[in-house]
C-alpha cells in the first residue's frame, strides 16, 4: 500500500527523467550504430564503422591527448586538494565548517566567468604581463593563453574545490588517537602520514581524482577558451560533429566512449571504496 | 616546537590555495570599475561600463532570456524534484534503478545530454527554443532539489505523519498540512539552487536553445563575448553574475542551514 502511494510521487520525476534522459541517451546509442546519410542525413543502416573511426589514429591521438590533459589536471588537483583538505582538517573544529564553505564557494559562480577570468590574466596585454612589466621585465614574455598548460590550469582551477569536498569528509573523521598510537609505537610524523593518515584517507581524493578526471576529459568550454581555437579534446571533437561536420553518428559513438570510460571508472572507484571501507571495518575495535 | 611549525606549514597551505581560489574572481571585480576599462592599467574607480551594460539590449534580452529559463525550469523541478525525494523516502523497498536514475543528471558529461537532447528534438521534428531549453534544465534541476529535500528528510521526525494519520487525515491532507510545511526551507533552498544551476548552465543550453537570436540565454551571450577577446563589458557582466550567484547562495544556505550538498 505504501509502496504504491508512493509510485504516485514518484511517477512525475520518473516520466521526465525517461522522456529527457533516458531516451535520448539511447536514441544516440542507437544512431552510433548508424551509417552517416551523404549529405549529412543518417541512413538507417547497421554498421560498426563509427567506433572503428573512434580508433582511427588522427581520433586516437585526440583521445589520448584528452586522456593526458584530463589525467594531469586530476592529478594536479588531487594532490592540492589534499593538501588544503588536510590543512583545514587540522585547523580549530569550530573554524573547519567556515573554511570548508569558502573552499567551495568558488565552484558555485559561473564556469565561463571563472574560466575567463584566466584569460584577463594571462593574455598578452594581460595582468601577469603587465605586472611583469612594472617589475622591470622587458623581455620577450613567454606565450602563457592558448597552451595546453592553460587547459590544465583552467581545469584545476575549476574542479580543485570538487576534490578538497571530496578528500575532506574522510580527514575529517579520521580519529586523532590513531596517530598518536602510532606515534606513540615510535613511528615518526612522516611514516604515520604515509603509513597511517594516507591509506585511510585515500578513497576521499580517490573520489575526487575519478570526478576531475571524468568532467575533465568531455570538457569542451575550457579547451575552446584558454586552448585557442585549434586546440582539440573530445569534447571539441563532438562539439563539431554535431555542429559544424554534420556527422551525428560519429558523435554518437564519440560520446558513447566517453560514457564507457566514465562507467568503467566510476565501477572501478566504488568498487576499490567498497574494499577499502570493509578492510577498514575488520580493523574497528582498534579505536574503540 | 614542531607543532607550532606545522601549523604554521598548514596555514601557508590555506593561504595558497585561497589566494589561487580567489584572485582571479577579484581581479574581474576589480576591473570591473576601472575607467580605462583596460586590465594593464588602473585609471580611476568608474561605474561606467555599468552604465554601457545596462544599455546594451542584446545583453538585456539574454538576461530576461535566463530568467525565463531559471524560473520556470526551477519551479517545475522544485514540484517534481520534492515529490520524489519523499516518494523515495517512504518507499520500504529501496530501487536500484531509481536510485541510479536521479544519480544519472550529476554525472553524465554536459555534452553527452546536450547532444542526446539535440538529437532527440530533432528527431521528433521539435522546433528548438527556450521551451526546450526548460524541458532540458528540468532534468538536472530536479536531481539537485532531489538531492537537497531527501537531506532533510533523513532527519525527518516520521511520528508526525503516523499522528496526523491517526487523528483522520487522508494522505493529501498529511502532506500538505504536515510534511510540506516540515520540508518548507529544504524545499525553498533547493529551489533556490536549481535557479542557480539554471542559470548558470551554458553547454546544455547551447544545444537545445536553437539558432535563433532570439533565444540566447546569458551564458550563450557571455561565451560569444568571451570569444571575441578581454572587454570591460564581460568584467561587468562577469561581476554581476558572480554577485547573483553568491546572494542566492547565501540566501539558500541561510534557509536551510547545512542543505548544500557537501556540507
Amino acid at each position: 500500500m505504501q509502496d504504491r502511494r508512493s509510485l504516485v510521487l514518484v511517477a512525475p520525476a520518473f516520466a521526465w527523467l525517461t522522456a529527457f534522459m533516458v531516451v535520448p541517451c539511447l536514441l544516440i546509442l542507437a544512431l552510433a550504430f548508424f551509417r552517416r546519410g551523404l549529405y549529412g542525413g543518417i541512413d538507417y543502416e547497421f554498421t560498426f564503422e563509427n567506433f572503428a573511426m573512434v580508433l582511427d589514429p588522427l581520433y586516437a591521438r585526440i583521445f589520448l591527448k584528452s586522456a593526458w590533459i584530463a589525467g594531469l589536471a586530476a592529478l594536479i588537483a588531487a594532490v592540492v586538494g589534499y593538501a588544503a583538505a588536510y590543512a583545514i582538517a587540522s585547523m580549530p573544529r569550530h573554524r573547519q565548517p567556515a573554511l570548508l564553505f569558502f573552499a567551495i564557494l568558488p565552484f558555485w559562480s559561473n564556469y565561463l566567468v571563472r574560466t575567463y577570468a584566466w584569460i584577463v590574466l594571462l593574455n598578452r596585454e594581460g595582468l601577469i604581463v603587465g605586472i611583469a612589466r612594472a617589475l622591470g621585465f622587458s623581455g620577450e614574455m613567454p606565450q602563457m593563453l592558448y597552451t595546453e598548460g592553460a587547459v590544465v590550469l583552467g581545469l584545476v582551477y575549476n574542479y580543485l574545490p570538487f576534490v578538497i569536498l571530496a578528500a575532506y569528509a574522510p580527514l575529517s573523521r579520521l580519529n586523532p588517537e590513531i596517530s598518536e598510537a602510532s606515534r606513540d609505537l615510535g613511528a615518526g610524523r612522516w611514516t604515520t602520514f604515509r603509513r597511517v593518515v594516507l591509506p585511510i584517507t585515500l578513497p576521499g581524493v580517490a573520489t575526487g581524482f575519478v570526478f576531475v578526471f571524468v568532467l575533465s576529459i568531455g570538457n569542451f568550454v575550457t579547451p575552446a577558451l584558454l586552448g585557442g581555437g585549434q586546440f582539440q579534446m573530445i569534447g571539441n571533437l563532438v562539439y563539431d560533429q554535431f555542429l559544424s561536420a554534420n556527422d551525428w553518428p560519429f558523435g554518437s559513438a564519440l560520446s558513447m566512449v566517453l560514457i564507457a570510460v566514465m562507467l568503467v571508472l566510476l565501477t572501478a572507484q566504488t568498487f576499490a571504496n567498497e574494499r577499502a571501507s570493509t578492510g577498514r571495518q575488520s580493523a574497528e575495535p582498534v579505536d574503540g | 616546537m614542531a607543532d607550532r611549525l606545522n601549523m604554521q606549514v598548514m596555514l601557508l597551505i590555506l593561504g595558497l590555495v585561497f589566494a589561487f581560489l580567489y584572485l582571479p574572481i577579484s581581479v574581474l571585480v576589480g576591473l570591473s570599475f576601472n575607467a580605462g576599462g583596460m586590465p594593464t592599467a588602473w585609471t580611476g574607480f568608474s561605474l561606467k561600463w555599468y552604465g554601457a551594460l545596462f544599455a546594451n539590449r542584446d545583453i538585456l534580452r539574454a538576461a530576461g532570456n535566463t530568467l525565463i529559463v531559471g524560473l520556470v525550469s526551477a519551479g517545475i523541478a522544485t514540484i517534481l524534484g520534492t515529490l520524489l525525494a519523499i516518494g523515495i523516502e517512504i518507499r520500504r523497498r529501496k530501487g536500484r534503478l531509481l536510485e541510479t536514475l536521479i544519480f544519472a543528471p550529476m554525472v553524465i558529461p554536459d555534452i553527452v545530454l546536450a547532444i542526446a537532447l539535440l538529437s532527440f528534438f530533432s528527431l521528433l521534428d521539435v522546433r528548438l527554443g527556450l521551451h526546450t531549453v526548460i524541458l532540458a534544465h528540468v532534468v538536472f534541476n530536479l536531481a539537485f532539489v532531489c538531492a537537497v529535500v531527501r537531506a532533510r528528510l533523513k532527519s525527518f521526525d516520521w511520528s508526525i505523519v503516523e499522528a496526523s494519520a491517526d487523528l483522520g487525515a487522508s494522505m493529501l491532507t498529511t502532506l500538505r498540512r504536515v510534511v510540506l510545511p516540515a520540508l518548507a526551507p529544504a524545499i525553498i533552498a533547493g529551489g533556490l539552487l536549481a535557479f542557480t544551476l539554471s542559470v548558470d548552465e551554458f553547454i546544455i543550453a547551447f544545444f537545445t536553445a536553437g539558432p535563433e537570436r532570439a533565444s540566447i540565454t546569458l551564458p550563450m551571450q557571455i561565451y560569444a563575448m568571451i570569444r571575441f577577446g578581454v572587454t570591460p563589458e564581460i568584467n561587468v557582466l562577469a561581476t554581476l553574475v558572480i554577485g547573483f550567484s553568491l546572494v542566492t547562495l547565501a540566501l539558500s544556505q541561510r534557509l536551510n542551514r547545512g542543505g548544500l550538498p557537501g556540507q
